[in-house]
């Protein structure tokens, strides 16, 4: 009966249409989920002889959150970042991206660090490694350096609640 | 006040547009002539409403009232009064209410040119399109007022995008909309003969004229913007495939496709069911685009802010106007099939050729916008699919429909010769083969797809000039008086395919053989492109209306002597601070010299310069404004006119349609 | 008009476009030993190498723009990252790579042919030849199909109304 085909086809074309206005087109998948977390050796803020890099954090479940003191969520989520560096024990690594100013010392004297080590990745190639495409972004990689989790944008108390948490317990935070 | 008044008008718009729906659509079921007698009165008062609404929003912008939240958001106080204007439709609200203001234009236009039809069909057709400003309307009173207020009211505005300080912004929504909505004429004049149950030839000839004039002005909307696209941005580009864009393509490749089809109809009666079908899609499509671009379902640097909820609401309205439409078409289109026979190759054959090749590039352009959606959708990852895709897909589909543009118009009906064709074309053939391959070795070497497309513009050139030979061959009298004799018909469709030759060539010739420079400049420095000499004579500075301006002179000659002075720009702009290149152009039949500046480099006012030779690249814009032309041509046709003089078609006859 | 007219006519006009002639000016321009301006790249053939690549890539932090395009700050670090890997010596495909393992193919604008993309690449096809099987059958059903008769009355209303118009 080709004459309900237009129908037909329709119908499945406003289904994806109403599964489409719950995505977001422009929030972009990381291809890391499940790959090694790229190694890199970078020097800290505020200490340029002292260095960071992942495989320091074998063995442990951690969380590399990508900001930058010029970005405007991420004070918005420094807050609830230093909440959660009391309340749990997952380390947080502060990626220092782009910080052309050189702002990030003296913002976190000023505000409170709740960053296990800030590295400091002046020129993006680091972010770039890690297919970084703004701040604040939040990785979660487990005991055997293996990225778990990409979260883009802030994280917020709901965030955490349904997204961070359970996957921390999962990988035996 | 005013606001609050325009508010008013729409709810009052929205009951006359609800009348204007019920009662005539129940009255041509029932055969009640009074009812059905509504429908004029109650679209015309429609429309004084909208425009009333329309007139209030546009004082708000004028008489920069901050207090209205439409125009705290998109105008300021210094922005130019054309400008404030043009702010009136410059944010989904506003456009909304565009949108709203030309179907009631479109409606008021069918209720006094439809004296010559039916009473039942002109009810039908004007109280379908009741029924959609309805939906529009509810759309924009529950979920898009542009009469919000925002008390305290702002101070001053947010400005203007700068990217719409332009006057393409006062020519090309309206133009595009008239054509996007005009497209409701053939889908209400569709429902009507489903409605009807019935669809006899006459329904085509009704109908063609408003579809091929809708089509003209998205033809024309669309050119607009592409040429807006190419002076505005400043990277010479004047398509990219973005989803915006192909919301406004696809209506316009069913329209295309419908306007050939409608020929079949009108002349032959065949195709019923289909042609019906295509201005369902046409004008579905249309609607689709209005969804893609507001919903946020996909991302394009066009779409206007995005709100799941408005998405919503306009997902279920289409879906009930679409859905509506294509299950009446299921249900009522068999009847409709009858049609005469015709041969392997006749007029009717390559028509049809025609629309299959254009459903296919439809459906290509439809799936490549829709894909990364249909894959997110799915949980299947996310893609970008962009130029390359579609490039590669919607030329090779393409060739073959301006290969048949050439063959097509000189067939016959029912039967065609090919003997007959191949003596008339194969000179054209010959000269057009020559022309495809000589044409780039003269130009700087040999390029396959400008071949190709230097081919294809000049066999259907030619092709256009043999029809004429054709029918100049009989009749009497002297070359003019037989070329006035020419129905206008015929000088629509050669001029519009004419066009189309035209802006191939000029496609062929910019995307194959254009020139483009990034250079340093320091000032009294000069470079070098496509034998012309460009020397920067640095910049000044100086204070528009509502920006601050760099403005750099660059002398331009060739072979010694002087072509041209340029100036391009480089604005701040005073509201938020937003930088926009405003480049400069020479334009000749021949080529444009496009010059945009970058940044300053040093304080001895050094710039970076874009240089960018474009050649034949008006000969796309000038193609599409001769296809433009041509369907208004062919729209005027003096066949439609006299039917409008038949105005004395006894009520009683004209009822029997229930 | 002759054939024979028609065709020197057109090799004229044919000549013509191979000659492009340019109404210009004809005021004398400034004379002089002037600076050149330099290219904003260091290296040319690498900046088109990298300008053509680009093309084809997405912006990744605009709405729908391409990197070669956009002025975006990570389109500028991601096109100074792909010159420094063209000059390192990479292919196109290398670098294509490098980003891909990067950003997944959401950064390529010309989608990859993979089994997820079948339907897109192969549906124009499909498409087409969905038609022309419609052409086809359409066309075979309607060479037997027999005009309807013509009913007379009509046919005489008919002459009647042209007859009025003309």
């Amino acid at each position: 009966m080709k004459r309900w085909l237009p129908l037909l086809l329709f119908v499945a074309l406003v289904g994806f249409f109403a599964k489409g206005l719950f995505l977001n087109p422009r929030e972009v998948p990381s291809p890391f989920i499940g790959r090694q977390a790229p190694a890199f050796t970078l020097p800290l803020v505020g200490d340029a002889n002292a260095s960071f890099s992942p495989a320091v954090m074998k063995g442990k479940v951690w969380m590399l959150n990508v900001w930058a003191p010029w970005c405007v969520s991420c004070r918005q989520e420094h807050g609830f970042l230093m909440q959660l560096a009391q309340a749990q024990p997952v380390p947080i690594v502060g990626l220092n991206w782009k910080d052309k100013d050189r702002e990030a010392d003296t913002l976190l004297a000023r505000t409170g660090s709740p960053y296990f080590a800030v590295p400091d990745d002046l020129d993006g190639r680091v972010g770039i490694d890690y297919g970084v495409t703004g701040t604040p972004e939040t990785y979660i990689i487990d005991k055997g350096g293996i990225v778990r989790l990409k979260h883009i944008g802030p994280i917020d108390p709901e965030v955490w609640k349904s997204k961070i948490e359970p996957k921390l317990k999962e990988l035996g935070a | 006040m005013i606001p609050e008044l325009g508010h008013f008008a729409l709810i009052i718009a929205l009951l006359l547009a609800l009348t204007q729906a019920i009662l005539p659509l129940y009255g041509a079921q029932r055969g009640n002539l009074t009812l059905m007698g509504v429908a004029r009165p109650a679209a015309q008062g429609q429309f004084v409403f909208v425009a009333l609404a329309f007139a209030c929003l546009a004082h708000s912008f004028l008489t920069n009232d901050f207090s209205v939240l439409n125009v705290a958001k998109n105008s300021f106080s210094q922005l130019p009064e054309v400008y404030r204007f043009t702010a009136t439709w410059g944010s989904h609200e506003g456009s909304m209410l565009l949108w709203v203001l030309i179907l009631g234009f479109w409606s008021t236009a069918v209720s006094v040119f439809s004296r010559h039809l039916p009473e039942d069909m002109a009810a039908r057709v004007i109280g379908v399109m009741g029924l959609i400003s309805s939906g529009f309307l509810a759309f924009l009173l529950t979920t898009s007022n542009p009469f919000e207020r925002l008390l305290p009211a702002a101070l001053d505005g947010n400005d203007m995008n700068p990217l719409l300080q332009d006057w393409g912004m006062i020519i090309h929504p309206p133009m595009l909309y008239m054509g996007y909505v005009g497209f409701a004429v053939a889908f209400a004049f569709a429902i009507a003969a489903l409605l009807s149950g019935k669809m006899d030839v006459a329904w085509a000839r009704w109908s063609r004229p408003w579809t091929t004039v809708a089509w003209a002005f998205l033809t024309f909307g669309i050119m607009l913007g592409s040429w807006w696209a190419y002076r505005e941005l400043g990277w010479g580009g004047w398509w990219f495939w973005d989803p915006t864009e192909n919301a406004s393509f696809m209506p316009w490749l069913a329209g295309t496709a419908l306007i050939h089809s409608l020929a079949v109809t009108e002349k032959r009666g065949a195709f019923k069911a289909w042609t019906v079908l295509l201005a369902l899609i046409a004008f579905s499509l249309s609607l689709l685009g209005t969804f893609l671009v507001r919903s946020g379902v996909l991302s394009s640097v066009h779409a206007f802010a995005t709100d799941p909820a408005r998405g919503a609401f306009i997902l279920g309205f289409l879906a009930v106007v679409i859905g509506g439409s294509l299950v009446l078409y299921a249900w009522r289109a068999p009847k409709m099939i009858t049609g005469s026979g015709f041969t392997w190759f006749s007029r009717e054959s390559l028509l049809l050729a025609n629309n299959v090749i254009l459903i296919a590039a439809l459906g290509a352009v439809l799936l490549g916008t829709l894909y990364p959606l249909l894959m997110d959708a799915m949980g299947l990852g996310k893609i970008s699919v962009g130029p390359p895709y579609f490039n590669s897909v919607f030329v090779p589909l393409m060739a073959p429909a301006l290969f048949l543009m050439a063959i097509g118009p000189l067939a016959r009906w029912k039967e065609a010769s090919l003997p007959d064709i191949v003596t008339r074309l194969k000179w054209a053939l010959g000269v057009a083969l020559a022309i495809g391959l000589l044409l780039p070795l003269t130009l700087g070497g040999f390029k396959p797809w400008a071949s190709l497309g230097f081919f294809f513009a000049a066999w259907i050139a030619l092709a256009v000039l043999a029809g004429f030979v054709d029918r100049l061959k009989h009749g009497q009298g002297s070359l003019m008086h037989k070329l006035s004799a020419l129905p206008r018909g015929f000088w629509g469709m050669q001029l519009a395919h004419f066009g189309m030759a035209v802006g191939v060539a000029g496609i062929a010739m910019v995307a194959n053989f254009q020139a483009e420079r990034d250079v340093r400049m320091d000032v009294n420095s000069h470079a070098e492109l496509a034998g012309y000499s460009f020397v920067f004579r640095g910049t000044t500075e100086y204070d528009g209306p509502n920006y601050r301006a760099a403005r750099g002179t660059l002398e331009v000659s060739r072979n010694g002597k002087q072509v041209a002075t340029l100036h391009p720009e480089k604005r701040i702009y005073n509201a938020g601070g937003m930088a926009m290149t405003e480049a400069d152009i020479h334009p000749n039949i021949y080529r444009d010299i496009y010059v945009a500046m970058g940044e300053q480099l040093d304080n001895r006012g050094a710039w970076t310069v874009r240089l960018f030779y474009k050649p034949f690249i008006n000969w796309l814009w000038f193609g599409a404004l001769m296809m433009a032309v041509g369907g208004f041509l062919a729209a005027s046709d003096k066949r439609y006119r006299i039917a409008l003089r038949r105005s004395e078609v006894p009520k009683h006859i004209a009822a029997q349609g229930a | 008009m002759k054939p024979c007219r028609i065709k020197h006519g057109l090799l004229g006009i044919l000549l013509a476009f191979s000659l492009p002639v340019l109404a210009d000016d004809a005021t004398s321009a400034p004379a002089g030993a002037l600076k050149e301006a330099r290219p904003i790249a260091d290296d040319p053939v690498i900046e088109q190498r990298m300008v053509n690549l680009a093309d084809d890539l997405r912006c990744l932090v605009c709405q729908n723009e391409s990197l070669a395009g956009s002025h975006a700050e990570l389109a500028e670090d991601l096109r100074r990252e792909i010159r420094s890997q063209m000059k390192a010596g990479k292919n196109d495909k290398e670098v294509i790579e490098y980003l891909t393992t990067r950003y997944g193919d959401f950064v390529l604008y010309r989608p990859p042919f993979k089994p997820v993309t079948y339907l897109l690449w192969l549906g124009p096809l499909l498409f087409l030849g969905i038609g022309g099987g419609a052409w086809y059958m359409t066309l075979r059903r309607r060479r037997a199909v027999q005009a309807a008769p013509v009913d007379e009355k009509k046919l005489a209303a008919a002459a009647q109304l042209l007859e009025e118009d003309q």
